[in-house]
């Protein structure tokens, strides 16, 4: 599978932004999706995920991110994502339905230090993105 | 998560839970930095041993490693439940040690920093593995609807972890229990103030019912 193409070295004035199908993630393992991620995110990219992770994989994700953590050169992640309205099928029936685990929601996650969160509601997530 | 792995992850931990009835169990006590986490496992912890677990601060991760306080037993109305309370460090997704150099040099704010990110990597290993139910501690006076809480919330459902949410800070003037409740409707949510020690009964109450 080709990677995401990298910015042009010699185009400093803008921010790349990767959209990252639901159907591309879903070939890979939890910690490819991660690895994918936070690779994206330490070269400055804003990585847009159709359809999300898992709550397992999210608390995976910040685990690593953790670990990356690196005074002066990376302070973490801002991720987004929709709020969850109502309450989630966790009954045995649901589970045997398959609602327990299907995240479908659009994910946005960025270096910490630019990506702001200015406005989040269930419909709407507008974010300040700027170059580093 | 295959259905049949999912279904045996279920039973598993449902058996475990049956089986383990005599065992103390492990409360987590989770939340975002500041909430008053440990405020709450001290107030918790000398009501009902006479020992503190940890050190109180204003400034953010001052809990840099999960504690753990065994064999606490609390008993309200008749029920009773003995749990190890574990304290553990505010859940984020960022650490920049340039928030704590106002308090201290440099070289302590970036050790405080590598231990707050050991700590919250820790926090979220334990919730994976070793945490039989999750109190969850909110700032009633701070917005309860961000990604931390939603993903963390999300995490401990997904893992069928019984959850307790403490509405904490009541004291404060601008804290709103209704904004946390309607936020997550569908848990619990108790309101206190762990520094004043207002409404404690309510959450003994609730941890023994809900945890017992």
């Amino acid at each position: 599978m080709p990677e995401a193409t990298k910015a042009d070295d010699n185009r400093h004035d803008g921010v790349q932004i990767d959209l990252i199908s639901g159907e591309r993630m879903e070939g890979l393992a939890s910690m490819e999706k991660i690895r994918m991620i936070l690779d994206g995110v330490h070269d400055g990219n804003i990585v847009i995920l159709e359809e999300g992770l898992t709550p397992d994989e999210e608390s995976r994700l910040i685990e690593v991110t953790m670990a990356e953590i690196s005074p002066d050169e990376f302070n973490g992640i801002e991720i987004e994502t929709y709020p969850k309205s109502g309450t989630r099928d966790s009954s045995l029936l649901g589970r045997i339905m398959g609602n327990d685990e299907s995240p479908k929601k659009l994910t946005v996650i960025g270096p910490a230090n630019q990506i702001e969160t200015l406005h989040k509601d269930e419909t709407l997530i507008s974010a300040l993105v700027s170059r580093s | 998560m295959g259905l049949f792995t999912g279904l045996k992850d279920s039973i598993s931990r449902a058996t475990d839970r049956l089986f383990s009835e005599q065992e103390p169990k492990r409360i987590g006590i989770y939340g975002p930095p500041n909430a008053g986490k440990t405020t709450l496992a001290n107030r918790i912890a000398r009501d009902w041993t006479g020992d503190a677990i940890g050190t109180e601060s204003h400034i953010p991760h001052e809990t840099r490693r999960a504690r753990r306080k065994e064999d606490v037993e609390i008993e309200r109305n008749g029920k009773s439940v003995t749990i190890d309370i574990v304290d553990t460090p505010g859940v984020t997704t960022k650490v920049d040690y340039e928030e704590f150099t106002d308090e201290m040099e440099k070289d302590d704010a970036i050790r405080r920093s590598r231990e707050a990110t050991e700590g919250v990597a820790e926090a979220m290993h334990w919730l994976r593995e070793d945490v039989d139910g999750v109190i969850y501690v909110l700032d009633s006076a701070e917005d309860p609807i961000t990604q931390v809480n939603t993903m963390l919330i999300g995490i401990i459902e997904s893992r069928d972890l019984p959850v307790l949410i403490f509405a904490n800070k009541i004291d404060l003037p601008e804290s709103s229990v209704k904004r946390i409740e309607d936020a997550f409707p569908q848990h619990k949510t108790v309101p206190l103030s762990a520094k004043e020690g207002e409404n404690m009964d309510e959450v003994y109450e609730n941890i023994a019912e809900y945890f017992g």
